[in-house]
């Protein structure tokens, strides 16, 4: 018990410092690797859960097959520094509030009196819970729909990799074009007013929001 | 130990996700906080897989890590895709679907 | 099985409409007179159909002339069954073949009258749809359908009062017309009301028959026929509903001569005459419109003593004859009103067309008696016609004013109580009468010729300069206008042609009710007013001689008057003016009613309708409404489009929020 109890709180301070190394850390590949670790802690915590495939299937597909491909896209694209200049303040300043309110939430209810019947140790599980004797026998007979479903998503996202980022001809020349135009509108932001988006001109130019203007001020 | 504290660390997993997301500029980082709120939901299913008793947790957890890396994939080929375009890798220059 | 008569009285109404919509539709295809052609035809086919319906109406016994057909049901519910039905009896048939048989005339003559007009089809298809909707009115068995037809009477007269539609003044009037006639319709229509509500239904027989369970001289009886009254005056040009009607002389002289002489404003009378039951049954308001009938044809006569203007005059006389209508069915002489109905058709159609072409003679830029003299040598024809006219008008002894007014004066006599001194009033206004009928002939047709009577005599016809007769400014000759040409009686064949009809119409017409020989007319309207209490309340043969005796001198003295004042000494008129100038001026301005309504009504009106476009709309439609409503939608899609910001993390932020906003709730609920 007590063994369980010291596992258990090494385990969720190596979660919570691997997340909070995610948010925090600047660089990209670190936020990558503090994840990983993340993962790692996570898995003890599923052991003691007596899912022993589930952690099995985190440490090898997750932190072995997603990180490693979160791993080659960050040195593909080379994740910099946070690019410097305004940013949403407001964002900034409101998203973690939200966060500690829902935590506050769900903190509440869980440790309140909304949600009984977690406050228990659970009932005796026979041996071969989590085992993957027992997850094989739920997937192929409870859960056969589910299963399927997953692996045709699986096969849909591999698809959709392939389509999203292969090489288009005619669009990239040497050099490589700008296929959009998106222009860094300085004292823009969420913020901005109406007038000063259509002054810029929407999806119909400059002909319509003028017309517009002329509509407009002879009806006032 | 009772399953309330697996379901608090699940919370608190989810509320650092939540907050990085609404914090961080760059998409990398903004797709490894869903991971975090992904994973927060996974030890949540499971927890209470546990203390029910009933395995439909655990295989759950285990479609929610396939959907995840299903996501991934996407997200990433679109960071790669938008790479290849010369865009700037920022989720504030992203704004098209303005209006 | 329909009884022949109702289908006879069923193409008299389509034919007309036939000939509307024929020309109304075809117009461009219809060259040269073509459409006049068409919209006589139809007119006079429509005749010969009435007279099918006449015929075989004698076959059937005269009690069951009362012949109803319906078309289909308009409106049935439990208490209210309204069909589209037509009611073929004596009284219809009557009114049939006047609005008819005059209309064909004055069709056939402004074939010729308006030839140059570039609105000739129009006028066409104008007049064809009054005729229907007279036809229609004449022809209803219910109220609803005789609305129906007082309704598009009003528009038809509208539309042709204002034919020339670009000439200012013409519209003027066709808008103050309109407005008169809509008091009358919804008197009427409130009046329908209460029938309904008294008597129980809106059918002619239905409701006649019900109306002997009421009491009699009840207040609600009483206010339904004061407002048909109303109705009927405003259609008529009684007073106080008349300034419409001199106004409507802007309109060409057929329109003048047919829908404002003979048939339209003749409306009122018919109405009087159908609803007798319920006027017998309140002789208060009987009373009320004798005494006003009375009190019109005074009025009107005086004015047209004075009056300028050759339409006017005439315009004052119908009213002051449709006075001596109101008044014969008022005092519950149907037959007599009615018979002077039919002879006023004719001779005050005559005369309109004889002024018409006097008009043209002057070429069309004035119609002022003033500017009129001697035209006898130049236009013989106009003047033996006109002359015949007057004289039926004055009720020179033998010709057929001269037996329908009496009959009225002399049966009002009868009557006894306040009815003796309304007849006392209409002998002495028939003096009058007789004076400015014959005033006009001698102003205008003796005395030393004018200018244009001069170059007519030596062949030439007056050169027609477009100009507004009234006022005198410029005008075009386009469409909206009167045409170029114009047409005298003795230079075409069709206007030639119904003047003589008419005028021998005028001469021998009265031979059909001379007392103690022949009564045709009384005879066979008498089916329909079998009813009345005083069908055999008539006065002995002995006052009935006397009586014509009486408006004979009297007819012979205005005559012999007019002749003295205005062609042996002409400077009489002129002193007699200058002595009495105050009630010259009186009668001048018609008794000063058309500037007491612009007092009362007009200005008023008129500011209120300027305070409604100033502030009510602009501040409070504009501003509140329209632009309150428009301005919170634009606030609220302001606001809708300030959350889609395209940025991925103030999406994220609000999803965020909003899982806050419900984990709360369920927080809060589930304690």
């Amino acid at each position: 018990m007590l063994f369980e109890q010291i596992l258990f709180f090494l385990a969720a301070a190596g979660a919570l410092g691997g997340a909070l190394g995610v948010v925090v850390l600047r660089n990209p590949f670190f936020s990558v690797l503090a994840l990983v670790g993340h993962l790692l802690a996570l898995a003890v915590l599923f052991l003691l859960l007596r899912a022993e495939f589930v952690a099995a299937a985190q440490v090898v597909v997750y932190a072995g097959a997603v990180m490693v491909l979160y791993v080659f896209v960050v040195a593909y694209v080379g994740g910099s520094e946070e690019p410097l200049g305004p940013s949403l303040g407001a964002v900034r300043a409101l998203g973690p509030m939200l966060a500690a309110a829902l935590l506050a939430e769900i903190a509440i209810a869980t440790i309140g009196t909304g949600l009984k019947a977690v406050g228990s140790r659970g009932p005796e599980v026979a041996a071969g819970f989590g085992s993957p004797q027992a997850i094989g026998a739920l997937f192929m007979e409870r859960f056969l729909v589910a299963f399927e479903a997953a692996s045709y998503l699986l096969l849909l996202a591999a698809v959709a990799a392939v389509v999203l980022a292969r090489r288009r001809r005619g669009l990239e020349d040497a050099g490589g074009e700008r296929m959009y135009q998106v222009g860094r509108r300085p004292g823009t932001g969420p913020q901005a007013t109406d007038r000063s988006s259509d002054e810029q001109g929407g999806y119909g130019g400059r002909a319509i929001d003028k017309s517009a203007a002329r509509a407009s001020g002879g009806s006032a | 130990m009772s399953m309330t504290w697996f379901v608090v660390l699940s919370a608190f997993i989810f509320c650092i996700g939540a907050a990085g997301i609404l914090t961080r500029r760059n998409p990398l980082v903004i797709l490894l906080c869903l991971e975090l709120m992904l994973n927060a939901g996974n030890v949540a299913l499971l927890a209470f897989a546990r203390a029910h008793g009933d395995g439909a947790g655990q295989v759950f957890a285990l479609v929610v890590i396939a959907i995840a890396a299903c996501e991934v994939v996407i997200g990433l080929g679109l960071i790669v895709a938008m790479y290849r375009r010369k865009l700037p890798i920022d989720a504030d220059e992203m704004s098209e679907l303005r209006g | 099985m329909t009884p022949h008569a109702v289908s006879w009285a069923w193409v008299v109404l389509a034919l007309p409409l036939a000939g509307t919509v024929g020309i109304a539709l075809g117009w461009r295809s219809l060259g040269g007179r073509a459409a006049g052609w068409i919209g006589s035809a139809t007119v006079g086919l429509s005749f010969l159909a009435g007279l099918g319906m006449l015929t075989t109406l004698e076959e059937v016994p005269p009690e069951g002339r009362h012949l109803v057909g319906s078309a289909w049901q308009y409106f049935g519910s439990s208490d209210v069954h309204v069909d589209l039905s037509i009611l073929v009896d004596p009284l219809s048939t009557f009114m049939v073949l006047v609005v008819t048989g005059v209309s064909f005339l004055i069709h056939v003559y402004s074939i010729a009258y308006l030839d140059s007009d570039r609105g000739y089809a129009r006028f066409f298809s104008y007049l064809n749809f009054f005729v229907f909707s007279m036809l229609l009115l004449v022809l209803a068995a219910n109220f609803v359908l005789l609305i129906v037809g007082w309704a598009f009477v009003g528009a038809a007269s509208y539309l042709l009062i204002s034919f020339w539609y670009r000439r200012d003044t013409a519209t003027r009037a066709g808008i103050k017309a309109f407005v008169i006639n809509v008091i009358g319709d919804v008197a009427l229509v409130i009046a329908a009301f209460l029938i309904l509500d008294r008597l129980g239904t809106l059918d002619f027989g239905g409701a006649f028959s019900h109306v002997h369970a009421l009491p009699r001289d009840e207040g609600p009886l009483i206010a339904t026929c004061l407002l048909l009254l109303v109705g009927a005056f405003a259609k008529s040009g009684q007073l106080p509903l008349h300034p419409w009607l001199p106004d409507a002389m802007e309109g060409p002289t057929p329109v003048s001569a047919l829908i404002h002489a003979a048939t339209m404003v003749t409306a009122g009378v018919y109405l009087i005459a159908r609803c007798y039951p319920l006027f017998e049954h309140a002789p208060t308001a009987a009373a009320v419109g004798a005494i006003l009938g009375t009190v019109t044809l005074l009025f009107a006569a005086t004015v047209a003593l004075v009056q300028t203007d050759l339409k006017r005059i005439i315009a004052y006389s119908t009213i002051s004859q449709i006075g001596y209508m109101v008044l014969g069915v008022s005092a519950f002489a149907y037959s007599a009103g009615l018979f002077h109905l039919m002879t006023h058709a004719f001779f005050k159609a005559l005369l309109f067309m004889g002024a018409g072409s006097v008009v043209s003679a002057l070429g069309m830029t004035n119609e002022s008696i003033d500017r009129m003299s001697g035209f006898r040598r130049a236009m013989p024809f106009t003047f033996a016609t006109f002359a015949i006219g007057a004289a039926a008008l004055a009720g020179f002894p033998l010709l057929s004013g001269f037996f329908s007014k009496d009959e009225i004066l002399s049966f009002t006599l009868h009557r006894g109580g306040v009815y003796e001194v309304l007849a006392i009033l209409g002998y002495a206004a028939a003096l009058l009468t007789a004076f400015y009928a014959f005033r006009m002939v001698f102003r205008v047709f003796f005395g030393e010729p004018v200018s244009e009577a001069l170059s007519l005599e030596r062949g030439e016809l007056a050169h027609a300069e477009p100009r507004n007769p009234l006022t005198g400014e410029e005008e075009d000759t386009d469409v909206g206008f009167p045409g170029p040409e114009h047409h005298i009686a003795e230079r075409a064949f069709s206007m030639k042609a119904p003047m003589a009809i008419l005028a021998f119409l005028a001469v021998v017409g009265g031979l059909l009710a001379v007392p103690g020989l022949t009564s045709e007319v009384e005879h066979f309207l008498e089916p329909t007013f079998a009813a009345s209490e005083h069908i055999h309340d008539r006065p002995p043969e002995f006052e009935q001689l006397t009586g014509l005796l009486v408006g004979g001198v009297l007819a012979l003295l205005g005559i012999g008057a007019a002749y003295f004042v205005y062609v042996r000494r002409p400077s009489l008129a002129r002193s007699a003016r200058e002595r009495v100038t105050p009630v010259h001026r009186f009668l001048v301005h018609k008794w000063y009613f058309d500037e007491l309504y612009d007092c009362v009504f007009v200005r008023p009106g008129r500011a209120l309708g300027r305070f409604g476009r100033t502030t009510i709309e602009r501040v409070f439609v504009q501003g509140a409404l329209v632009g309150g409503a428009s301005g919170v939608v634009r606030a609220g899609t302001a606001f809708a489009r300030a959350i889609q910001t395209g940025y991925l993390r103030t999406y994220a932020l609000l999803l965020l929020a909003g899982v806050c906003a419900l984990a709360l709730y369920f927080l809060i609920a589930s304690r």
